[in-house]
């Protein structure tokens, strides 16, 4: 007879707190959007495809394209500011690398909010940007950023920016750098070193960066609540204005669904991609 | 020699200053003296007296400590155990659990928030401090079971068997040998859970009660609502605060790499 593994003891809170409360929920929700709603009511045990179809109604369907051009967007953007910081970064000496390490992640011991309120000093009506700009005589009249759209964006790529740095900079820094004297010797000039030798070999990092901004910006309903007044509406908020205001369970719950479809897709390209990397 | 070109330190530079700005603005109008954050009118520390009678702010952020050491506390020690688990035993169900503990980093965090309430209104559970917990914990373990588990596989499996050898008894080996050996990850995963529960909004916002109100769903009702400069204060003390212990940490850390020197 087999003895009882000892260890079993030790896996045995993780089992249960991740069968009860992890996967538990998780198979409530998919079940919860297949169920018919009642408004105010609640839901009743009612099987329906009602709350998939009502998904791809005009309004609802624009919600997604749109906040999908966000999170595109501001991941673009934070590819385009991020990445040179990271690769520059790992170019540091060691003492540099790791006081700029330190200072980025500084701001994570702040809550996100304050950072939020500050950009909303900043940019409101009468803020500092604003002022900047009116005692530059640059603009004439104050400009109209918070409650936009590109107010949010700001805030997106604010908030996601350190994830982008911290996933290209893991990367670059453990480049080889005798690759890149090499190609140097055989004749290559910086740019041509930086496409073919250095830009192939950080894109694992990236691919990470581009899952770690990508996913959340999706959701994160509070930067485009603060930020962008009522004028834009992401998926996150979608959701958190059925659940609580419209009462709508079963049709968040649907938009979850949907939205963790999207996620997953994406973690699988990004899987796929980092497989085929490790393997050559 | 590599050639130095001077625009990859300013571009850093640069982008550094920007990222800090939002935090200067909130530092230098926590010295206003006016309400309005546009104009600075005067230098005093009238928000600095305020906050310390507002009572409502500091029991909030009382509250996120609280919350925030419980979660850490619980899910260090399912999560470490669990790697230790993990790692020693052989059960076909062990991958997919660890990657279901691990869904909590991947999915956005609205989805994790609106399952929440809905299986707490299932199993109808109080909102409040425990649905917070079980809700914080869920997305701290992933940090400390990615920590422990990247360190467990490198640890030398001799030191146990020789801890094993010599009469130890396997709670001791564990205890003595394994755990001491694991702390700096386990330490490191519990800092960065720790930080993501003190600022956690979304699940928060989604669980929470109004008798038990963390400090990032209190400053979100008032951002919504009409913020006082209180919170100015309470930021730079926090920034302070913050800034202090990562000083500490760097110069401990250099310390000990010049030990290593020697």
């Amino acid at each position: 007879m087999k003895k009882r593994n000892p260890y079993l003891f030790a896996i045995l809170p993780l089992y249960i707190f991740t069968f009860l409360f992890i996967l538990g929920p998780i198979i409530y929700m998919v079940v919860i959007s297949f169920l018919t709603n009642h408004g105010s009511l609640g839901y009743s045990w009612d099987f329906t495809f009602a709350n998939y179809i009502k998904l791809f109604d005009k309004v609802y369907f624009r919600t997604f394209t749109k906040s999908l051009s966000i999170a595109f967007f501001s991941t673009l953007l934070t590819i385009i500011i991020g990445y040179p910081f990271g690769f520059w970064m790992s170019g540091l000496s060691a003492k540099g690398r790791k006081l700029m390490m330190l200072s980025l992640v500084l701001p994570f011991g702040i809550n996100s909010l304050i950072r939020l309120y500050g950009w909303i000093i900043i940019l409101q009506s009468k803020g500092i940007l604003n002022n900047v700009l009116l005692s530059l005589h640059i603009i004439k009249e104050p400009l109209k950023i918070l409650y936009s759209y590109p107010a949010v964006l700001i805030g997106m790529v604010y908030a996601l920016l350190p994830f982008m740095i911290f996933s290209i900079y893991s990367s670059a820094v453990k480049l080889d750098l005798s690759l890149l004297d090499a190609a140097r010797d055989l004749g290559a000039n910086r740019v041509i070193t930086f496409l073919t030798v250095s830009f192939p070999l950080t894109l694992p990092g990236l691919f990470a960066g581009i899952i770690l901004t990508f996913v959340p910006s999706m959701g994160l309903f509070f930067i485009a609540d603060i930020l962008g007044g009522n004028k834009v509406v992401l998926v996150g908020s979608l959701i958190q204005d059925q659940m609580t205001r419209g009462s709508n369970w079963p049709f968040a719950a649907a938009i979850a669904v949907a939205l963790t479809l999207i996620t997953s897709v994406l973690l699988y390209f990004n899987k796929i991609i980092s497989a085929k990397d490790g393997g050559q | 020699m590599r050639k130095k070109y001077k625009f990859p330190y300013f571009y850093l530079a640069f982008i550094s200053i920007l990222m800090y700005l939002p935090f200067l603005v909130v530092v230098v109008f926590s010295f206003n003296e006016s309400k309005l954050p546009t104009i600075f009118t005067n230098f005093s520390f009238k928000w600095y007296k305020e906050l310390f009678y507002n009572k409502r702010l500091l029991e909030s952020l009382l509250n996120s400590f609280l919350l925030g050491i419980f979660s850490t506390l619980a899910s260090a020690v399912i999560g470490t155990i669990g790697a230790v688990g993990l790692a020693k035993t052989h059960y076909k169900l062990n991958k997919p659990v660890s990657y279901i503990a691990t869904l909590p980093m991947m999915i956005p965090e609205i989805i994790l928030a609106m399952v929440f309430l809905a299986f707490f209104s299932l199993l109808s559970l109080p909102f409040g401090f425990v649905t917070l917990l079980i809700a914080h914990t869920a997305f701290c373990v992933p940090y400390i079971l990615i920590m422990v588990s990247s360190t467990i596989n490198t640890l030398d499996k001799e030191l146990e068997e020789a801890a094993r050898d010599l009469g130890a008894s396997r709670r001791r080996a564990f205890i003595d040998i394994i755990l001491p050996l694991l702390f700096p990850s386990i330490l490191s995963g519990s800092i960065l859970a720790f930080a993501m529960s003190l600022d956690d909004v979304v699940i928060s916002v989604f669980v929470n009660s109004p008798y038990f109100v963390t400090l990032p769903v209190r400053v979100y009702t008032q951002l919504k609502t009409g913020v006082t400069p209180e919170i100015n204060a309470l930021c730079t003390i926090m920034l302070i605060i913050c800034l202090i212990g990562i000083t500490i940490y760097y110069i401990l850390s250099n310390k000990k790499e010049k030990h290593k020197h020697d």
